[in-house]
C-alpha cells in the first residue's frame, strides 16, 4: 500500500509537557486522538461541529476546538488539556479555583473548553475591557449557568493577576 | 472518526499539484472549520482529501519589494488580525476576519478556504474585493494571478482549475496605500453567526480631506457572489465629502445590489441594510481617514 493510503499514521506530539507518540487513524479527529489513545476525558464532545467549544485545547498556545482539528495535523505540536492545569500535588490552578469560587460550575461540561481559552486569555497579561472578554470567550456555549458566573470569575482572576483592584 | 475515505497529506506545494492532478476528486481541505463541518453533515462525507494544512511555506504575511502585501493562503484569521502590517496598512481587513464565528473557528479558519469555498457571506470576501486584491494560484503550469472579482464564478463556485490551488492572497500598494476603510456586518447575534449582509467601503481623500479622490464599495450577501457597486463608485467618485454625497451612495447602491430572500431575511430587508450599512461605513471610513462627516 502506498504511504498516501495507509490508514494509521504515527503521530508525536507533546501532551500537557511530555512527548508522546500513537498510531492513529488518519480519520481522527484531536478531540477522538485526546480521548481514546490518552484518556484525556476533559476534552468533551459536545457539538462534534466547531459550534460549542465543549472540545477545546491550546495547541502551541492558542485556543483551538480539537473536534474540527485532525489528529494528524498534531504532529509536532505543543497540545495543551486541562489536565495539564493541574499543579504537582494535584493543586487547582487560580483560574480553576475562580470556577469554584463564583459558581462558575454547574453541570460542569462546557467548563474545561471555558478555562482553556480563558488561559490562552489570561496568559497573554492584557487587560481586557468587559466587551473585548466576552468576545474572548464567545465561542463557548454554557447551558447551565447563563455566563456571568463564567465571565466573572476570567475577570476577577484577570484583575488579579495584574494586581489591579477589582470592582463589581 | 469522519467519514473520510482517503487523506492525502501534501508535503509541499509542488506535490499538492501533483495530488490534484493525480485525484482531481479529492477535497482541498485548508483548516477544518468548514470541509470537516461538511463531512459530519453528511454533505462531502465518504470523500476523499488532499491536506494542505502542514504547508507553513504557506502562511504568514510580508511585504514585497513592490509595496504589496502578501498574506499566505493558509494563514488564520487570528494570525491576520494581529499582524502588525495588516494593523497598520489594511486594519480594517484585521477588523473583518475578527468577525468570522467565535475565537477558536478564527484560529483555524484560513483567508484561502474562506475564498476558496466561494461563499458569499465570507467576512474577508468583501474587503478583498473593495481592495481590489489578487490571488496568486499555483498550478501544473506554474503561478498565474486572478483579480478576486474574476475568480468567483456563482454560489460555491471558483475559478480553480485542474491541479491548481491558491496559494497567496496579493493587495497591491495603489490599491491600499492612502486608503482608509470600513466593515461592517449585520447578523443576529455578535458571535458565531454567518452574515445577513456585509459591506466594506473604503475611501481616500484630498489633501485638505474634503474631496473623495476615490471610493470603493463590496458587499457580501447582497447577490450569489460578493460583488462591487460599480454604479454607485462611479457616479459618487470626486464628490464632495457631505452628508448629501453619503444619501446618494444610499440611494445609488440599491442599482448595484441584488440580494435574495431567504430565511435569514427577506430581500426588501437586505436592500434597506444594503443602503444603510453603506452610508454608515463611508461615514466611518471618512472619519479614519481624517474627514469630517455630521451624522
Ligand atoms: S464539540 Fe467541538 S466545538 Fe462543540
Ligand atoms: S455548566 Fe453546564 S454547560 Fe456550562
Amino acid at each position: 500500500m502506498t504511504e498516501d493510503l495507509r490508514q494509521y499514521k504515527q503521530v508525536t506530539c507533546t501532551i500537557n509537557g511530555k512527548e508522546r507518540t500513537a498510531m492513529v487513524d488518519v480519520r481522527a479527529s484531536l478531540t477522538d486522538m485526546l480521548r481514546n489513545e490518552y484518556r484525556l476525558t476533559s476534552v468533551k464532545k459536545g457539538c462534534e461541529v466547531g459550534e460549542c467549544g465543549a472540545c477545546t485545547v491550546l495547541i502551541d498556545g492558542e485556543a483551538f476546538d480539537s473536534c474540527i482539528y485532525l489528529a494528524i495535523w498534531a504532529d509536532g505540536k505543543n497540545i495543551i488539556t486541562l489536565e495539564g492545569l493541574e499543579g504537582p500535588n494535584g493543586e487547582l490552578s487560580d483560574i480553576q479555583q475562580a470556577f469554584i469560587d463564583e459558581t462558575a460550575i454547574q453541570c460542569g461540561f462546557c467548563t474545561p473548553g471555558f478555562i482553556l481559552t480563558a488561559k490562552e486569555v489570561l496568559d497573554s497579561g492584557k487587560l481586557y475591557t468587559d466587551d473585548e472578554l466576552r468576545k474572548l470567550l464567545s465561542g463557548h456555549l454554557c447551558r447551565c449557568t447563563g455566563y456571568e458566573n463564567i465571565f466573572r470569575a476570567v475577570k476577577k482572576t484577570m484583575y488579579k493577576r495584574l494586581g489591579k483592584k477589582y470592582k463589581e | 472518526m469522519y467519514d473520510i475515505k482517503a487523506i492525502y497529506e501534501a508535503k509541499s506545494v509542488e506535490h499538492a499539484v501533483q495530488l490534484r492532478m493525480e485525484h482531481p476528486e479529492a477535497v482541498i481541505i485548508a483548516g477544518g472549520s468548514d470541509v470537516l463541518i461538511k463531512i459530519r453533515e453528511g454533505r462531502l462525507a465518504g470523500c476523499e482529501l488532499i491536506s494542505i494544512y502542514g504547508l507553513d511555506e504557506m502562511r504568514g504575511i510580508r511585504k514585497e519589494e513592490d509595496g504589496t502585501i502578501r498574506i499566505g493562503s493558509l494563514t488564520s484569521f487570528s494570525h491576520i488580525h494581529a499582524d502588525p502590517l495588516i494593523q497598520k496598512h489594511i486594519s480594517v481587513l484585521g477588523d473583518a476576519v475578527n468577525m468570522v464565528g467565535g475565537p477558536q473557528i478564527r484560529a483555524i479558519g484560513t483567508i484561502g478556504g474562506n475564498t476558496c469555498n466561494g461563499v458569499t457571506s465570507a467576512d474577508s470576501a468583501s474587503t478583498l474585493f473593495a481592495y481590489d486584491a489578487v490571488l496568486e494560484i499555483t498550478g501544473p503550469e506554474g503561478v498565474r494571478l486572478c483579480p478576486i472579482s474574476e475568480f468567483y464564478l456563482g454560489p460555491g463556485k471558483v475559478d480553480l482549475r485542474e491541479g491548481e490551488l491558491e496559494t497567496a492572497v496579493l493587495i497591491r500598494k495603489e490599491s491600499y496605500s492612502g486608503y482608509k476603510g470600513c466593515y461592517l456586518k449585520y447578523g443576529m447575534r455578535n458571535a458565531m453567526e454567518i452574515a445577513t449582509t456585509g459591506c466594506s467601503v473604503n475611501v481616500k481623500l484630498s489633501q485638505d480631506k474634503k474631496v473623495l479622490k476615490d471610493l470603493r464599495i463590496a458587499y457580501g450577501v447582497a447577490g450569489p457572489v460578493p460583488r462591487r457597486a460599480k454604479v454607485t463608485e462611479d457616479a459618487v467618485r470626486g464628490s464632495e465629502v457631505s452628508p448629501e454625497t453619503r444619501a446618494r451612495i444610499g440611494e445609488l447602491v440599491l442599482e448595484d445590489v441584488n440580494p435574495r430572500d431567504s430565511w435569514r431575511a427577506a430581500k426588501d430587508f437586505r436592500l434597506h441594510l444594503c443602503s444603510t450599512m453603506a452610508m454608515r461605513a463611508f461615514t466611518q471610513a471618512v472619519r479614519k481617514a481624517g474627514g469630517e462627516i455630521d451624522d
